[in-house]
């Protein structure tokens, strides 16, 4: 068997004139979680709808566990679950009813469907809403709703976009460990976030995405290092300029210099968003 | 086959959380043309040797069935303009097919609603009894089952909910008055009435006719109108496929 959930090859998106993606490939590997990270109208959502099967690619291939994704189309959309960017639950009817429409569209048996929507509901903390109306509910529980009806078929691989956008930082957490929970039982997830500090705490590897190009794919922790370990950022009328720097020493000695030149001026550990900024920043 | 049962029942559930609404607005309109046609106007008018009244009836009947299965296409356009639940769909593994099934059956259901309503109210507000037998309603099944083919056709066709009225008020509209509804389509002028007599509608009233007055009506028509609604779903079922973007 395979290691490989995923495989994506040389696929490409036109709109009109415009290219959504312009060839991109990459594999997710079984049980991984895997983000996918890049500017606003990068082709994150374009890439996990075509996976999806909403979008329609101009050409490339996607394989899952193997199989054609466009030859078995039925077959994949089983193993597939997806958490859109726009929430998109049916807003009159209630918790229970969205799940259950969701079970009998993915064939599961009444009884099937039954025992999943009461594990999920206690799983994302849901189960006294069983019977509310989804506009009666609170953005942050919408999102939580929305991700487990993705969950209601067991897919095996969990497209999650954007799942945090607009919460507030408690329940972002309780997404994330809610995220590794769904991770330890062995779904493979792509994740698509711009939040950094979330990528960093969640992903196993990250790939950059920028105009429709993959430009680089590896685990957070071999991105930073790469950039250097500490950072320090000068403060100007003409925005922040960072400075990398390997070690601490280093660094701190080039503190002290600046700080003799600048105003504002500080020390700090590298992060993801170090490697966001250089990577998907620099201008054509 | 569950697929079919979830679009359906989707449909089932949002319609029974307003049926008290859904169930007034049904009866509005054929009670005002009811009460304004067959009554205020029509009470010593009689058409064909009957009260006008009991001409109006199945007119009614074929008109209302027509709009409120077409009518689908409303709640389609929000599921996917607005709610975006249609992606659900889309992603879902079911076909085409069991989509088209269950949102047509759904536009099925709404057109005997307001049918049922339009019987009883007949019957409350003028004592018209007619012969609503097995038959009557078989057509009247195929009737919905074309114009809720052609409600979920326009609706997979659009871009943008807007263009939705354009249809309405250039096709279903003229063809409620003209279908033989309030009157018979004999009475239109030569050159006009060849057009209206192949409208599905004016089939479906005059037959409806003729079964509500026990009359001879031809066999023919029922195998018609059962072509017609299988061409209509299977343009259905064409535009869903390529609603994809
Ligand atoms: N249906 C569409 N028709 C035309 N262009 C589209 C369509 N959907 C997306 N695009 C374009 O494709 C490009 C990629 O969009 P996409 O939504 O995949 O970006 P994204 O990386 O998800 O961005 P964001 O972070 O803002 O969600 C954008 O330029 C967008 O304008
Ligand atoms: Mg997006």
């Amino acid at each position: 068997m395979s290691n490989v959930a995923l495989d994506i090859k040389d696929l490409k998106k036109k709109y009109g004139s415009l290219f959504a993606l312009k060839g991109i490939s990459f594999q997710v590997y079984r049980g991984e979680l895997f983000s996918l990270l890049g500017p606003n109208g990068a082709g994150k959502t374009t890439t996990l709808r075509i996976i999806s099967g909403l979008t329609a690619p101009s050409s490339g291939n996607i394989y899952i566990f193997g199989k054609s994704l466009f030859t078995e189309e039925i077959w994949a959309k089983n193993k597939i679950g997806l958490v859109p960017q726009q929430i998109n639950l049916d807003l009159e009817l209630t918790v229970e009813e969205n799940l259950f429409i969701h079970g009998l569209l993915f064939k599961m048996s009444l009884k099937e469907i039954k025992k999943r929507i009461t594990e999920l509901l206690e799983m994302a903390d849901l189960l006294d809403r069983k019977k509310s109306k989804v506009k009666e509910l609170s953005g942050g529980l919408r999102r939580r709703l929305l991700i487990i009806r993705a969950l209601m078929h067991s897919p095996e691989i969990l497209l999650l976009d954007e799942p945090t956008v607009g919460l507030d930082p408690h329940i972002r957490r309780k997404i994330w460990s809610f995220i590794k929970t769904i991770q330890a039982s062995g779904t493979t997830i792509i994740l698509t976030t711009h939040y950094m500090e979330e990528a960093e705490a969640l992903s196993d590897r990250v790939a950059f995405i920028n105009k429709g190009e993959i430009i680089a794919i590896d685990t957070p922790s071999n991105f930073v290092k790469k950039l250097g370990n500490f950072a320090i950022d000068i403060y100007s009328n003409n925005g922040i300029v960072t400075h990398f720097f390997k070690n601490k020493e280093e660094a701190e000695e080039a503190l002290l210099k600046f700080s003799q030149k600048y105003p504002y001026v500080s020390l700090r550990k590298v992060n993801l968003e170090d490697v966001f900024i250089k990577l998907t920043g620099e201008r054509v | 086959m569950k697929g079919f049962l979830a679009i359906y029942l989707r449909e089932v559930f949002l319609l029974r959380k307003r049926l008290f609404k859904v169930l007034l607005s049904f009866s509005v309109n054929p009670f005002l043309y009811i009460l304004a046609f067959g009554i205020g106007l029509g009470k010593h008018l009689s058409i064909m040797g009957r009260p006008y009244l009991e001409f109006l009836i199945p007119g009614l009947i074929s008109a209302s069935s027509m709009l409120q299965a077409f009518a689908i296409n409303v709640e389609i356009n929000v599921a996917r303009f607005y709610l975006k639940v249609f992606e659900e769909f889309q992603s879902a593994p079911i076909s085409p097919l069991s989509y088209a099934l269950g949102e047509v059956l759904s536009g099925v259901t709404r057109a005997f609603l307001s049918v049922l309503i339009i019987i009883v109210l007949g019957y409350l507000l003028g004592g018209v009894k007619l012969n609503f037998s097995g038959i009557f309603f078989l057509v009247v099944f195929l009737n919905a089952f074309i114009f809720a083919s052609l409600g979920l056709a326009s609706a997979m066709s659009i871009k943008a909910h807007a263009d939705q009225t354009l249809i309405t008020n250039f096709i279903i509209t003229p063809m409620m008055f003209l279908g033989g509804t309030f009157f018979p389509v004999e009475n239109l002028p030569p050159l006009i009435k060849p057009l209206i007599e192949i409208l599905p509608l004016t089939l479906v009233s005059k037959t409806l006719r003729a079964i509500a007055f026990g009359e001879e009506f031809y066999y023919q028509n029922i195998l018609i109108l059962a072509i017609i609604a299988m061409l209509c779903f299977f343009i259905a079922i064409i535009t869903i496929k390529k609603a994809k973007d």
